[in-house]
């Protein structure tokens, strides 16, 4: 086919009127950008023609996520994991080897349009790291040999599809099972059990049920998942809506890939029973595009539950009881795993969040009442819908009910899946991943906080430290400057722009760490660090702002001895390496002598 | 029946009407706010964060927070005033605001908001972008180093001018205004110095061409009275003379 009958193909698959091809721009961008490598500029004009639309628009969604090109990337287009533990396990050399022997830079496609290497924000693959992607496949492990078995099967010309198969296994990894991922539960669940109880109850007293439970949301807010869903039911409406996020980006998570690798069933039953509380006809599950190579075994599961019954017109022969559900693809966007984000892409656009209130329980997609959760919480209610809720109150803490499903990765013998009763403490869940002479634990990411070692008596809970799963290990023999960099690179690349805390603190915060990683900060950026940070916090728009300088506070303030060992202790350093800045002079005139070099920071 | 309600905006009663923001009603009430990205003819955006206020211990953008009645909000606080002070420095050194030499120096509300909350140097790192100046329209100007972001005039051009002219493209640090035409210049899209979208912008990124310096630096709107007075500038643009501003 030519580029004209793709895009054609993708086009005519989908929609009628340009109102509902505009909520499909993003899926028809992922898919031209999948088939051709890029998004070529007579397809924007075709897509601008055909939903009636400005072109600059179409730009502008296009520039909004990083999976998205207007300039071919090559047929090969691989993308390096970026996550700090991708770091500690290697990545930045593997890298380094990739481009050498490829012979690319980083981000440039090389010139017989052959091959493009970059790096990409987390792919949740923390646990069989390094890892990266190539044309949306994952591959894990990554060493010294697979780079070179790489490089010689691009040279050669062999598609993806021919490379080794155990390139792309990517393992389950659990190694601690409780209520929700254990076997005799998991066989409860994908028959229809928990649809089974809601018809032969009722939708009030299911959700009483997923009330009583006191299930929270597993994506780290912790909001009372019965109480969104009342919310939800009462708003009055012609529609309401369904959405499970998987846009699982916050660095060092990747539980939510395990369970829909193996759980899907129950994170489908999960939706539709919300679907049958609540009244709603449709939903969305929304898969980050790191996760591409799972949309396949997903709709396998989705039709797989169609043929059962259980999804589709009469679920379970129950007249009126019609739900159905949609997969759309993220496109490399941290932000669009904040809920309101996450709705303006699922409608198609810029991934920016919108104000709140209206909250999505009354005003979601397309402005109607929408339930967003995360995978996981899906995944409980079900469980809790045809085991109880005194079953899942058995374990966990008063304010916490049940478990936590955690992604551990990082310096430690077992990285992978454990799942816990909430109240567990840290010093527990490093014993059991085999973390020794640890300094520091990142728990709930990027995002979250820095634990000294010393408060691993601390319980992993929403009355005491709360995460959506992630926890990174670091030994005593890491830097934690090397964290809170990457971190603060990952906000800066991540930032959506919209509010100016976010997007100009957080670069100016990314420029004060480097300084200080430089060894050229002073006392005085210190402070600067510290007002920026707590000016992100106390104003920005969403939840992404207002978190994105806790590495950078944490580090000052519960690690100051390594700050003031990075300190230069003189009173005023200039913002800028006057040396530095020489550099494009040099470039220009072919000079590296002494003569072309200034100051002390040679 | 008809009982007024009323919040608290820094010790007065300030009366709102349901489904007002604090923003709203502290408008209608003459009472000042400082913002840059809201102005009341428009959808609240919420953006530029200026118009940050604290209510019951926590802080809330006043343009876009429901007014809800007995609340206490803290518009004056030094904590406050200076974290809009840091918010202002953030914007003058993510552009290129060249004050002296920008015509709209006088009659700029990003000036005037700095001025009134006491902001003395840009204090940040200046970013000093490259950014381009787009002259190609005949009869309005487009100087990209000013533009703060507030998306006035994309909200003008898609709401009230129905044109689109205008949208965002980047993301974070690298999103930029840009102009819908093929060529993306000004002159090449429907873009009229009649339209809404050319007398909203707060800044000097939207300039009307063949006009300059009519009025002499001392005269200008911020010249004499604060912006708490005079109030947006947008609100003096033709047809819109003294509109909200008694």
């Amino acid at each position: 086919m030519t580029h004209d009958e793709i895009i054609k193909t993708i086009i005519a698959s989908s929609g009628t009127s340009p109102d509902v091809q505009r909520q499909q721009l993003l899926q028809y961008l992922c898919q031209i950008q999948h088939d051709l490598s890029h998004i070529p500029g007579h397809a924007i004009t075709q897509l601008a023609d055909l939903m009636q639309m400005p072109e600059a628009e179409i730009h502008g969604v296009i520039d909004f996520y990083s999976f998205l090109h207007k300039d071919a990337r090559g047929e090969y287009d691989i993308l390096l994991s970026d996550s700090i533990t991708d770091h500690m396990l290697g990545s930045r050399t593997l890298l380094q080897q990739l481009c050498n022997r490829l012979g690319v830079e980083p981000g440039v496609p090389r010139s017989d349009g052959r091959v493009t290497v970059d790096t990409t924000s987390c792919t949740g693959l923390c646990d069989q790291g390094p890892a990266m992607l190539v044309n949306g496949t994952a591959v894990s492990r990554l060493s010294d040999s697979r780079i070179e078995q790489i490089c010689a099967l691009i040279e050669a010309g062999t598609g993806v599809s021919q490379w080794p198969a155990e390139f792309f296994e990517i393992e389950d990894n659990i190694l601690r099972r409780d209520l929700l991922l254990s076997d005799e539960t998991t066989a409860a669940s994908p028959d229809g059990s928990a649809l089974r109880a809601l018809i032969a109850s009722s939708s009030d007293a299911l959700l009483d049920v997923i009330e009583q439970s006191g299930l929270r949301g597993r994506g780290g807010a912790g909001f009372r998942t019965g109480m969104k869903w009342r919310f939800c039911k009462q708003a009055e409406s012609d529609s309401h809506y369904v959405v499970c996020n998987a846009d699982e980006g916050e660095p060092g998570t990747f539980k939510d890939r395990v369970l829909l690798n193996s759980y899907a069933d129950s994170v489908f039953e999960g939706m539709t029973l919300c679907a049958g509380i609540i009244g709603a006809q449709r939903g969305y599950l929304y898969l980050r595009g790191e996760y591409r190579y799972l949309l396949e075994p997903l709709q396998a599961v989705l039709q797989q539950r169609r043929d059962s019954g259980l999804l589709g017109q009469g679920i379970l022969g129950k007249n009126g009881f019609d739900f159905d559900i949609e997969i759309h693809l993220g496109a490399g966007a941290y932000i669009c795993g904040e809920e309101s984000s996450l709705i303006e892409s699922l409608e198609g656009k810029r991934g920016i969040p919108r104000k709140r209130p209206p909250f999505p329980v009354t005003l979601g997609y397309l402005n109607k009442p929408t339930v967003v959760n995360n995978v996981e919480t899906f995944m409980a209610a079900a469980k809790i819908a045809a085991l109880g809720a005194d079953w899942y109150c058995a374990a966990g803490t008063p304010e916490s009910s049940g478990t936590k499903v955690l992604s551990i990765s990082g310096d430690c013998e077992r990285p992978g899946i454990y799942e816990y009763p909430f109240g567990v403490t840290i010093k527990q869940v490093l014993e059991d991943c085999g973390a020794t002479n640890t300094q520091a634990v990142q728990i709930a990411g990027a995002a979250g906080t820095t634990l000294p070692v010393a408060d691993a008596d601390r319980c992993i809970a929403f009355e005491d430290v709360s995460t959506a799963g992630s926890i990174m290990v670091f030994n005593n023999e890491r830097n934690l400057l090397d964290m809170v960099q990457n971190f603060a690179h990952f906000f800066v690349h991540e930032s959506c722009g919209f509010c100016t805390p976010c997007r100009v603190g957080g670069s100016l915060l990314k420029d004060l760490v480097e300084k200080l990683v430089n060894g050229h900060a002073t006392q005085y950026d210190v402070a600067e660090m510290k007002q920026i940070g707590a000016l992100m916090q106390g104003t920005s728009f969403c939840g992404l702002g207002t978190t994105a300088a806790n590495p950078v506070l944490d580090l000052l303030n519960r690690f100051p001895q390594l700050v003031e060992e990075q300190l230069a202790h003189s009173g005023y350093e200039p913002a800028f390496d006057l040396d530095a800045s020489l550099q494009e002079a040099r470039d220009i005139t072919g000079r590296d002598d002494a003569g072309a070099h200034i100051g002390s920071h040679t | 029946m008809n009982e007024v309600k009323t919040f608290r905006l820094d010790g007065v009663d300030i009366e709102f009407s349901e489904g007002d923001t604090i923003m709203d009603a502290a408008l209608r009430a003459g009472a000042y706010i400082p913002h840059l990205c809201h102005n009341p003819e428009f959808t609240p955006h919420g953006s530029c964060r200026v118009c940050i206020v604290e209510v019951n211990g926590g802080q809330v953008s006043a343009c876009t927070q429901p007014a809800a009645a007995g609340l206490e909000v803290d518009n004056a606080s030094d904590a406050i005033v200076e974290e809009r002070r840091n918010l202002l420095q953030m914007l003058f050194v993510e552009g290129n605001h060249m004050c002296p030499g920008c015509e709209k120096s006088g009659a700029c509300q990003l000036q005037a908001v700095a001025y009134y909350t006491g902001m003395l140097s840009p204090h940040y790192t200046h970013f000093f972008p490259q950014r381009s100046v787009d002259a190609s329209h005949p009869d309005t100007a487009i100087d990209f180093n000013r533009c703060i972001l507030c998306e006035l005039c994309v909200r003008a051009s898609r709401d009230v001018d129905h044109k689109n002219v205008f949208s965002l493209r980047g993301r974070g640090i690298d999103t930029q205004l840009t102009i819908n035409s093929p060529s993306g210049k000004l002159g090449d899209s429907t873009f009229a110095a009649t339209d809404k979208a050319a007398h909203v912008c707060p800044v000097g990124a939207i300039l009307p061409k063949h006009r300059g310096y009519e009025q002499p630096i001392g005269n200008r709107l911020y010249d004499r009275q604060p912006i708490s007075v005079v109030g947006d500038v947008a609100a003096y643009e033709p047809g819109n003379k003294g509109d909200g501003h008694d």
